[in-house]
């Protein structure tokens, strides 16, 4: 499980890539590789290469959604396969983040 | 070691002057020595003594160095006391023998002064850092033992709010296997208090203490809630705003709430984050009912939603419902057990077997170690009113509180829209302790003289719709509908009198609606009764009949009136 986050060419949004099991055992990389960036930005999460996801995870994307503003937070997730993406859809993660 | 921190070295040998030579070398070198003279003296020296250190000579009269250091070593394994060996042997299996006896190094004779001195400062060095890893293990082990016992009493609890009351209640069967000391699945179940059923299946984040700690405020809200009467709605927005404002950011609880009415033959399901559940009817239908949903402990207030799915139940059907980990159980090759194998056995199964055949095929598709997530697996079926346990009233003096008094309620539509009075209601009534002996009967005529003046009066809403299937699922669409318009108002009017023998309890609900053609109405559920033939709608007024000594209607048919009476305890 590795963690790593880029920013875009104009430093406006952070892409976060999760590589395999996106479990607890990534809470301090997953929190750290946001931490720095001002309150208020703009993330996407890369699930491309994450092939499982479980609800500690699901509690991490709701400490990165708080960071990044809350309600008016701007947080997408994309590229998940169809496990992760029937997790987020049971807990209904739709109604706060872009799903890709 | 002596008092001053200063290692003690005994120095075992029959031979005078090598024991001598030996002793003041050890001396120079800043130990204490003890002198032993033979085997026997040297395990009474070293019981006496406690040594830090052992040197002996392999050859003795008596007893030999080899049974010496086998004695020291059994005498006290987790207290490591070095011995070397002296010895003039120079064969190599002589001296691997030193070191199988239990020796931890030998020196050969004659002494050389320097290796000596560097032999005594490496094992001193050695039986440091062995004492530190046994005080780090008994810590470790203290604290371990302390952990445990605080998991135990912390489970104790947990068992008691989590699981406690309803759950040998006949409509229930479940099954709670917990990963750690305690999953952070919940399963509780209530009474209101006309009996109906409320039950919520609740899966926190994580494991252990801190997935169990949320089932505390959890089980109070639920409890306190449902004993009450409130509805299923009000029930979820409370958990969540609990939940909301105790766990930490990031915590939540994925639950499904249910409302089981007996009397009007209705399942009401808010699912927030747990997989579906699965409605299987008698006849063979199944419905899954999917998370609509976020888990509890998410949304404010503000967001929050009630909206539930209301689903008309007979006796026999089931509900199955079951967390993540049933689905997410994995067999040898890793492959889950997945959604579609639930649904498939739910709907295959006779009804009767629906519980048994699920448990089993989740049982023999995890091998024995490979259980990753908490199993919980509840069925509930419907069953006839008259299989359901009341509660216990609790005892009271029946002649305390107010005797003769009567109050009028009325709610206009913005109160309509939002705000279920029946609770209020019943708990102003039950001030009057007489009244608690029919607090079940008294809450279902209240609630269905209520629903009848809201959605029938009201909202003009006909129930003939509720006689099918599909109608009934419209129907519910409908009300949500017609309540966002509301106008309108519903009255009651409750009056107790007190006579010698008998108490009666009145109560008058009119609504602002056109009323009905009651006597027609009337007419044709009191031959339905008599043959037995009991449709979808009509149930109402039979459960009325049953409960209460008279019930009048009053043209236009928008005011109804009923009495409970019942003598007085002497």
């Amino acid at each position: 499980m590795t963690v790593s986050a880029s920013f875009d060419n104009d430093a406006q949004r952070l892409t976060i890539c999760i590589d395999g099991r996106f479990d607890f055992s990534a809470h301090k990389e997953f929190r750290e590789s946001y931490e720095g960036t001002d309150k208020g930005s703009s993330f996407s999460i890369d699930m491309s290469s994450a092939n499982y996801i479980d609800s500690s995870a699901l509690g991490m994307l709701l400490l990165l959604r708080d960071h990044a503003g809350g309600d008016h937070a701007d947080v997408e997730i994309v590229n998940c396969n169809s496990d992760v993406k029937k997790i987020l859809t049971i807990s209904n993660f739709d109604q706060l983040f872009v799903i890709h | 070691m002596n008092s001053e921190g200063i290692p003690k070295v005994l120095v075992a040998d029959d031979n005078a002057v090598d024991r001598k030579v030996l002793s003041t070398i050890v001396g120079r070198a800043g130990y204490d020595v003890v002198q032993a003279v033979d085997g026997h003296d040297a395990l009474e020296k070293f019981h006496e003594e406690q040594p830090d250190l052992v040197l002996l000579d392999a050859l003795m009269p008596g007893k030999d160095g080899f049974e010496v250091a086998q004695e020291i070593k059994s005498a006290g394994p987790d207290n490591f006391v070095p011995i070397i060996f002296l010895t003039s042997l120079t064969e190599a299996t002589e001296l691997a023998r030193c070191l199988e006896a239990g020796g931890d190094d030998f020196l050969s004779k004659p002494y050389n002064r320097v290796i000596l001195q560097a032999k005594l400062n490496a094992m001193q060095r050695m039986r440091t850092m062995q004492r530190t890893l046994q005080a780090q293990r008994d810590e470790i082990s203290k604290h371990h033992m302390q952990l445990v016992a605080d998991q135990e009493a912390a489970k104790a609890v947990f068992d008691n709010v989590a699981h406690a009351r309803h759950l040998n209640a006949p409509y229930i069967r479940h099954l709670l296997s917990p990963l750690a000391l305690f999953n952070g699945d919940v399963l509780l179940v209530s009474q209101d208090p006309a009996n109906n059923v409320y039950m919520m299946l609740g899966d926190f984040t994580g494991h252990g203490l801190a997935a169990a700690i949320g089932a505390l405020p959890l089980s109070d809200v639920f409890y306190g809630m449902t004993q009450k009467g409130f509805s299923l709605g009000e029930l979820a927005r409370e958990c969540n705003r609990k939940l909301s404002s105790v766990l930490p950011s990031g915590y939540f609880c994925c639950a499904t709430a249910i409302y089981l009415d007996f009397n009007r033959r209705t399942m009401e399901v808010w699912n927030g984050g747990l997989p579906s559940v699965y409605l299987r009817k008698h006849t063979g239908e199944m419905y899954p009912i999917k998370s609509q949903h976020l888990p509890l402990g998410i949304l404010s207030p503000e967001r929050f939603s009630e909206d539930s799915q209301v689903f008309e139940v007979n006796a026999s059907d089931r509900l199955i419902l079951a967390t993540d980990g049933v689905i997410e159980s994995r067999d040898e090759s890793g492959i889950e057990f997945g959604s579609d194998r639930l649904e498939q056995i739910v709907r295959d199964s006779s009804i009767d077997a629906i519980f048994d055949n699920v448990k089993n095929a989740v049982a023999m598709y995890v091998p024995e170690d490979g259980r990753d997530d908490d199993i919980t697996l509840v069925e509930l079926e419907v069953v006839a009113p008259d299989q359901i346990v009341p509660q216990e009233p609790e005892p009271v003096h029946e002649d305390h509180g107010p005797k003769d008094w009567k109050f009028v309620y009325e709610l206009g539509p913005n109160s309509l829209k939002t705000f279920n009075p029946l609770p209020l209601l019943q708990q102003v009534l039950m001030e009057a302790p007489y009244l608690r002996r029919k607090s079940s009967a008294i809450y279902t005529v209240l609630a269905e003289l209520y629903s009848n003046a809201l959605e029938h009066g009201v909202l003009g809403l006909e129930s003939a719709l509720k006689s099918s299937a599909e109608g009934f699922a419209r129907y519910y669409a409908a009300r949500a509908a017609a309540l966002e318009q509301v106008q309108g108002w519903v009255r009651f009017e409750f009056a107790v009198s007190d006579d010698v023998n008998q108490r009666q309890l009145c109560i008058t609900v009119e609504d602002s609606g056109r009323g009905f053609d009651f006597e027609t109405y009337v007419a044709k559920v009191a031959a339905q009764t008599k043959s037995e033939n009991t449709g979808y709608h009509g149930r109402g007024v039979k459960l009325l009949w049953d409960l209460c000594e008279e019930v009048k209607f009053s043209p236009p048919g928008n005011k109804i009136e009923v009495t409970m009476s019942w003598d007085r305890e002497t």
